[in-house]
């Protein structure tokens, strides 16, 4: 079953960067697919048309479709100009390259989404919390100290609230835009192996920091080149027996 | 000739050193000034200060007595400057930071604010004696005082208020708006606290001026004397500046320790907010996250 269906969708930036042209691919629900190839290849773009955080950025023409499936398999438009984006938001998490606290303490950067959207009952945030916290690895290091800034937490401990404060609203995808990207070996571990876990609850889109990092997680992997999904496949398919030259030049590392 | 001698190590020291021991002296010098005029005034005034000087009314055609309304009429000046001026710069901070888009509009605010903020302070007087005191028929008043002040100060209330709204970094506010949360949300869970501790180190900044100001009220709330303390805010008022103005000038044969005695009770208002917006400043860098 598909979770996100994108049609030709292209994308150009109001400086007259065409970040994205034609794209289609269809991302199925439960699974990890990586969106990978070089810098500037329009990944991080594609995220952030998902959850329409793009809104916030200088786009001029947006053209094609992109369908956001609920359970019933009610489609969403997401491009929609009368589209409720506060609750695709609350529908799709994002986790970003850097990790960013917010000003708060470790517990209410977790319940912010929920609060936001207007839930107040203590009980029900403070199992949001523990649950998110849970599902990110994260708890066993923080359950003592919930009301300290979240700022006073390491590099890595920090990404990782970042993806429980993601998960704690339940949305039903999540974004990941290179979330491991400054973090060491031991902290990138912890996440991808969060991922793995997670994936069997939300669909995960992942832009990873490397190719390796794709080769890992991957279930289903597209290759980006200057704007263009040059490739789309199975995890296996892509990293073992590519179709396509450049995708195979850009995996053995030629370019890039 | 030039370049073997500058390409000399020991010569591009000595110039090092030179340039050193100049920009000392000139930081030396900035402060001077500032010194001497606290510690002349200090000197001078000390000897009036005293119970009696700051709590009772001026008597003997102000020869005698103290500066009590003076003290309690600028105190409700700047009081009331600041509750007209800080909800309304806010706000205004608030939609320029946040909302507005860049357009010749928008410029058009901008380049206002910049030439209100160039305006000498005789002509806001003008302004306000014209429109409050005599347009709007509010009489000779604290009210309309502080009408003048505020829109005196509007401008560098704004402007801070815009730049600390503006050095939150933008991530916040993209996270935020990522997890579900409206922009006015945004605004006011994160935006806005962060930015507070530099709001109001502007805002006592902005006061302090207006705390000084002799023009703008002159017009518009000053009395020369009065023998009570004013009753409502559509009352004149003594205020320090405008005594100390008095004291100076107009009246013949003034006791000089009272007129550096009000000299150092304005100036120590004005160091008080100073520090207190130190304060509040450095607490708030203790605090920051980010």
């Amino acid at each position: 079953m598909d979770k996100i269906i994108i049609e030709n969708l292209s994308l150009i930036y109001s400086d007259g960067a065409e970040s994205l042209k034609n794209v289609s691919l269809n991302i199925p629900v439960n699974t990890i697919t990586v969106l990978f190839g070089p810098a500037g290849g329009g990944k991080s773009t594609l995220l952030r048309v998902i959850n329409r955080l793009n809104d916030l950025a200088d786009v001029t023409q947006i053209s094609g479709n992109v369908l956001l499936a609920d359970n019933t398999l009610k489609f969403t438009n997401v491009l929609d100009p009368q589209l409720d984006v506060i609750a695709l938001r609350r529908r799709v998490g994002m986790v970003f390259a850097r990790p960013i606290v917010l000003p708060l303490s470790i517990h209410d950067n977790l319940t912010y989404g929920l609060e936001m959207a207007g839930e107040n009952d203590k009980m029900r945030l403070n199992e949001a919390v523990e649950r998110s916290l849970q599902q990110a690895a994260l708890w066993d290091e923080v359950k003592d100290r919930l009301d300290d800034p979240a700022a006073d937490l390491s590099g890595g401990q920090q990404q990782r609230l970042c993806l429980a404060r993601s998960l704690a609203f339940e949305p039903e995808v999540i974004l990941l835009d290179e979330p491991t990207s400054g973090l060491d070996p031991i902290s990138t571990g912890k996440v991808e192996s969060s991922l793995q876990e997670l994936k069997k609850l939300y669909t995960i889109v992942l832009v990873p920091h490397s190719v390796q990092q794709a080769a890992r997680t991957a279930d289903f992997a597209a290759f980006f080149l200057q704007g263009e999904m040059i490739e789309y496949g199975p995890g296996e398919t892509i990293f073992i027996n590519p179709r396509d030259e450049r995708t195979t030049s850009y995996i053995e590392g030629r370019f890039g | 000739m030039i370049r073997e001698f500058l390409s000399k190590p020991s010569s591009r020291y000595s110039i090092q050193r030179l340039g050193f021991v100049m920009l000392t002296l000139i930081a030396v010098i900035t402060v001077v000034p500032i010194i001497a005029i606290i510690v002349h005034i200090f000197m001078q005034g000390m000897a009036a200060i005293s119970w009696e000087f700051l709590t009772s009314f001026p008597r003997d055609g102000m020869q005698a007595g103290g500066i009590f309304p003076a003290i309690v009429g600028t105190f409700f000046l700047t009081l009331g400057t600041a509750i007209l001026s800080i909800p309304i710069s806010i706000g205004a901070a608030i939609y320029l930071a946040e909302y507005a888009p860049d357009n010749r509009w928008t410029r058009a605010i901008r380049i206002a604010i910049i030439n209100l903020a160039g305006i000498p302070s005789v002509v806001y007087g003008l302004f306000g004696l014209g429109l409050f005191v005599i347009f709007l028929n509010i009489g000779t008043s604290i009210f309309a005082g502080c009408l003048t002040l505020s829109i005196m100060t509007l401008p560098i209330f704004i402007s801070t208020s815009e730049g600390a709204l503006k050095s939150v970094p933008h991530s916040f506010r993209v996270v935020s708006i990522s997890l579900g949360a409206t922009r006015w949300q945004t605004i006011r869970r994160i935006v806005l606290p962060q930015a507070l501790p530099g709001i109001l180190t502007g805002v006592i900044l902005g006061l302090e001026r207006a705390v000084g100001e002799t023009a703008p009220i002159l017009f518009t709330a000053a009395a020369f004397f009065l023998p009570q303390l004013p009753n409502s805010p559509f009352d004149p008022t003594m205020a320090l500046p405008y005594h100390l103005f008095v004291i100076s000038t107009q009246v013949p044969g003034m006791p000089i320790d009272m007129q550096y005695g009000t000299a150092l009770v304005l100036l120590t208002f004005i160091i008080g907010m100073n520090i207190l917006a130190t304060i509040i400043r450095s607490r708030a860098r203790a605090r920051r996250q980010w």
